[in-house]
């Protein structure tokens, strides 16, 4: 029991709070049909974390933090200026940043041998959950994912009435006096902050995975946005503690000497989910028919 | 700048040079209109006139030159006066909202940011709903509806702000028969109660049925004034060009 309390709780409890910070935002990315924001915004972060280890030579989680925000609004202004200057579609303009960002992290990272060394490819991609255990003390991860997750849901809660007629109907809105253009600022900067803070405890294919997945399967199986938003924070959660044990016993249990990489899993349970919603939202349409 | 002098006191909204430019192409090439209040107003023009352009731009949506007032004053004074219905297709109805949510969106101005939605703001929105037929539709998930109910519930949010100015962009674009008689209906009792109706309008039979007022525009207004002097063949033929073959005016064989 131990063993589980220190090993295991802490890593189950930071995959769970990852979910719920990208989650929030996620819901309004979909229906917003941005959701390939969520994407840029957790390929981007490479390029700025290594970037300030670069120029700091500190590791702390703080200081790659804010180069992961610093690149994630760069990359931002970078969007909307290929969308408006080259008139193209947002979600190609995306693509081409998020694309060409990333690889510019994975140049840096391996022309500058900082590879190996601090960061390597593999721990953007499957983060290092695993590794995030008890010693002594709860690893920081877990207070500042904590704090990211709890300060989201409260500017959620402020702006919540305003964000949904501006996401429904941008226009009226703004015959309304919303400040339409913030708003969706302030969901993109929502956005980076839960993709920069996922993506250090979690790795990238896991934050993508969170602000999409639970969100799209939520909206396949409810009618009012407050019980897809309830019911995405289920999903999500879910999805996070099943995954992380599924990784870490299911080998076990089926006499395979290997554990599974949690994040890798954990995303694909939330995958599963969406599939099983699609099939229950469209055998429900049948039905109806 | 305010356009008009002591005609604006009569006039619910006018608009005096209104151009927008598009890169190199003019949407809206110096309109200039006034619309007297409690008139119901008709802005018909060929596809491509910038009607729905000159909506938004009088509401300062996108940014054209000109000068707009509004009850004798700017336009962004008067907002919490004036009532924007947008084109049903400007949004989509398989948002996860609900009929009653989407009236109370309407609300907005009263409830601000954190208000709460009370049983007086409830039942006011309901009455809304009421007045265009569809009280029955308030729990229904807005896709379940038809166009015309769709349209209906668009109506219901307007009638909710409690505005005295109406824009309204394409209300009875394919809508059915019930449902373009009951905006009619209801469009006309505002009228009646003193408040001021502009409709971007494509059907020019129902015109002169309709409205008492029409404004005829192709990027710059051609004509307007009342129904029975303005809406005439040569007019139409100046807006719409010799292409036009039927005389919705019925005034002269072709």
């Amino acid at each position: 029991m131990d063993e589980f309390l220190y090993l295991s709780l802490p890593p189950m409890v930071i995959a769970s709070l990852a979910a719920v910070a990208c989650v929030l935002p996620g819901n309004f990315l979909l229906l917003s049909r941005r959701a390939m924001l969520g994407d840029a915004m957790s390929h981007v972060v490479l390029p700025g974390i290594v970037a300030a280890f670069l120029l700091t030579g500190s590791g702390s989680g703080v200081v790659m933090g804010a180069g992961a925000l610093a690149a994630a609004g760069l990359s931002a202004l970078l969007i909307e200026f290929v969308t408006r200057r080259a008139q193209m579609e947002p979600g190609a303009a995306m693509a081409v940043v998020f694309t060409a960002m990333f690889a510019l992290g994975v140049v840096l990272l391996e022309t500058t041998g900082t590879s190996g060394v601090h960061l390597d490819v593999e721990h953007a991609l499957y983060g290092n959950l695993e590794s995030l255990i008890w010693l002594g003390a709860a690893p920081p991860e877990l207070w500042r994912l904590a704090l990211i997750a709890a300060g989201l849901g409260l500017a959620l809660r402020l702006v919540w009435r305003p964000l949904v007629l501006a996401t429904f109907d941008p226009v009226f809105a703004q015959t309304q006096g919303i400040p339409v253009a913030w708003l969706r600022a302030g969901l993109t900067a929502a956005t980076a902050l839960a993709a920069v803070a996922a993506f250090q405890a979690v790795g990238s294919i896991l934050t993508i995975a969170m602000l999409i997945c639970p969100a799209a399967s939520a909206r396949l199986l409810t009618r009012t946005l407050p019980s897809q938003l309830m019911a995405s924070l289920g999903f999500a959660v879910a999805s996070a503690l099943l995954g992380y044990i599924l990784a870490g016993y299911a080998p076990l249990w089926a006499g395979l000497p290997f554990t599974l990489s949690a994040s890798g899993m954990i995303a694909t349970v939330s995958g599963l989910m969406l599939a099983c919603a699609a099939l229950i939202a469209s055998h429900r349409a049948r039905a109806a028919l | 700048m305010q356009a008009g002098g002591d005609a604006g006191h009569r006039c619910a909204l006018q608009v005096q040079g209104l151009t927008l430019r598009y890169n190199d192409v003019l949407a809206l090439d110096g309109a200039t209109a006034r619309f007297p209040t409690g008139s119901m107003t008709a802005i018909i023009g060929p596809n491509g006139a910038g009607k729905s352009t000159f909506l938004k731009s009088v509401l300062g949506l996108v940014e054209a030159e000109g000068a707009v007032s509004a009850f004798g004053g700017p336009v962004a004074q008067a907002m919490p006066r004036i009532a924007y219905v947008p084109q049903r297709a400007a949004v989509d109805w398989s948002f996860p909202v609900r009929v009653i949510d989407v009236v109370l969106m309407g609300c907005y101005r009263k409830t601000g940011l954190l208000g709460r939605i009370d049983r007086r703001m409830t039942a006011h929105a309901m009455a809304a709903l009421a007045r265009v037929g569809m009280q029955d539709f308030a729990r229904r998930q807005i896709g379940a509806l038809s166009g015309g109910q769709q349209q209906r519930v668009f109506l219901a949010r307007a009638l909710a702000q409690g505005a005295d100015l109406f824009l309204l962009d394409e209300p009875f674009a394919g809508v059915d028969a019930a449902t373009e008689s009951a905006i009619i209906s209801v469009l006309k009792s505002l009228r009646d109660g003193g408040a001021t109706i502009i409709a971007v309008h494509h059907d020019l039979t129902t015109v002169a049925a309709y409205f008492d007022r029409v404004v005829l525009m192709n990027r710059r207004t051609l004509a307007e004034g009342p129904v029975a002097e303005t809406f005439t063949r040569d007019a139409l033929a100046q807006a719409y060009g010799p292409a036009l073959m039927l005389d919705p005016t019925g005034s002269s064989a072709v």
